[in-house]
């Protein structure tokens, strides 16, 4: 979490660098850190709903993922999260595989 | 931050020579070196310690966070003795010999807790012998060294005076278009170290070229402005699952509501911090994208791109 906004992703992942002089970052404010969050948060949760699990943010403190039976792992980074919605889905996710981005387009 | 350069090579292609070349030249003066084959770390040519291929994971399940333990500590070290007055460099090369593939290196940089503050990316020079890569690249043992040439930001081409060669510009331009091409022997190592520091070429509008072995570079062409959100979801998804196989991605991209382009580059699973570019090269505003793949169906990588893009678009009109 920062400690300056009180906002998740502040574990500057290249897709939600901390703005430093040369680095593209759209955390360059409070607003538009929560704004990015919940764009990312509705493109991943479209991306996970053929596997019917749920993303989102456990207290404002972590990642959550949710399976379909209510199976949760919780994580700090976006790194970890396809290898935890891998892990809570039992399978691979692979956006490659024209059976799954089947399901996606429908 | 201090710059990292990584040289590799094939075994012989000449990363020794190259790197005597660049410890002998005064623009280079205050690099410290680690070399890996032969496990001692060099500083200033005077200081020796020794580092293995300790592979730790900072947290199961997420393999982007792997980390070389005794190259990071080796790191580390150098930069105490620097902190005590006892060193003094403004930029580290390591010769990965014996790594087939630089990218548990660079993973090492980037997910290291401590290192991530201390250290940046300067690049990936790859060796290639002019006398005996064209043949290595159609020969059994061509994969390893293909891996390396697809990670480079350099090709340093060296015996130059040895074997003319004159396709292997061509050859190495096809399997990677995004890197530039220097000659090890004449052209300066400060020229050198400086491409593979910034990195940035940009890439070409060519399209497809098959390298045989499933090895294929594919360049995607953008009419449309990119929706950030959604391409990072899924590159982050596509390298989880293809990371291993996609040797290098490297792109400009002209992002929804922005001015200016940024600028991606990763190697395998490790994606570097995007480049906020100050301005577009030339007229063309169109984004691109760059993959250097194993094994993997372009139609099929395009076809996935498109869909994320038009989810994110989807979301946003709906929000």
């Amino acid at each position: 979490m920062c400690a300056l906004c009180g906002i998740l992703g502040c574990d500057d992942h290249w897709t939600a660098a901390v703005a430093r002089e040369g680095v593209y970052s759209r955390l360059t404010s409070p607003q538009a850190h929560r704004a990015e969050a919940a764009a990312r948060a509705r493109v991943v949760n479209r991306a996970l709903a053929p596997l019917r699990i749920t993303f989102g943010d456990w207290q404002k403190r972590s990642y959550v993922l949710r399976g379909p039976t209510g199976k949760t792992a919780i994580f700090e980074g976006l790194n970890h999260l396809w290898a935890e919605a891998e892990a809570l889905a039992g399978r691979e996710i692979d956006p490659l595989d024209p059976a799954y981005l089947d399901r996606l387009e429908g | 931050m201090i710059p990292v350069t990584l040289l590799t090579g094939f075994l012989g292609s000449g990363k020794t020579t190259l790197l005597q070349r660049m410890l002998g030249d005064p623009a280079m003066a205050g690099t410290a070196v680690l070399i890996n084959e032969y496990g001692e770390v060099a500083l200033d040519h005077h200081l020796l310690e020794r580092i293995d291929e300790t592979v730790m994971l900072m947290k199961s399940g997420c393999i982007c966070c792997t980390v070389r333990g005794e190259v990071a500590q080796s790191i580390l070290d150098l930069i105490a003795l620097r902190g005590q007055g006892r060193a003094a460099f403004d930029r580290i090369v390591i010769e990965t010999t014996g790594l087939a593939d630089p990218w548990p290196v660079l993973s090492t940089l980037r997910a290291h807790p401590v290192l991530q503050s201390q250290v940046r990316a300067g690049g990936v020079i790859t060796t290639v012998d002019a006398v005996n890569a064209p043949a290595m690249l159609s020969g059994s043992t061509r994969r390893e060294a293909l891996r390396q040439i697809a990670a480079a930001d350099v090709l340093a081409l060296t015996k130059t005076d040895l074997a003319s060669a004159p396709g292997l510009p061509l050859q190495l331009a096809a399997l990677n278009p995004t890197a530039r091409m220097l000659d090890a022997r004449t052209d300066s190592v400060a020229e050198i170290a400086l491409a593979a520091r910034e990195g940035r070429q940009v890439p070409p509008l060519e399209a497809h070229h098959d390298h045989g072995a499933g090895m294929t570079s594919t360049t995607m062409v953008f009419e449309e402005e990119i929706d950030w959100t959604a391409f990072g979801v899924w590159l982050t998804l596509l390298l989880n699952r293809h990371g291993d196989r996609i040797l290098r991605v490297k792109g400009i991209l002209n992002l929804k509501g922005e001015e200016r382009p940024v600028a991606i580059h990763g190697v395998q699973r490790l994606v570097h911090p995007p480049h906020h570019m100050t301005a577009w090269p030339d007229q063309d505003r169109r984004s691109r994208l760059v993959f250097i793949m194993e094994g993997i169906d372009p139609s099929l990588l395009r076809r996935s791109f498109d869909l994320f893009q038009k989810i994110g678009q989807r979301q946003e009109t709906t929000s």
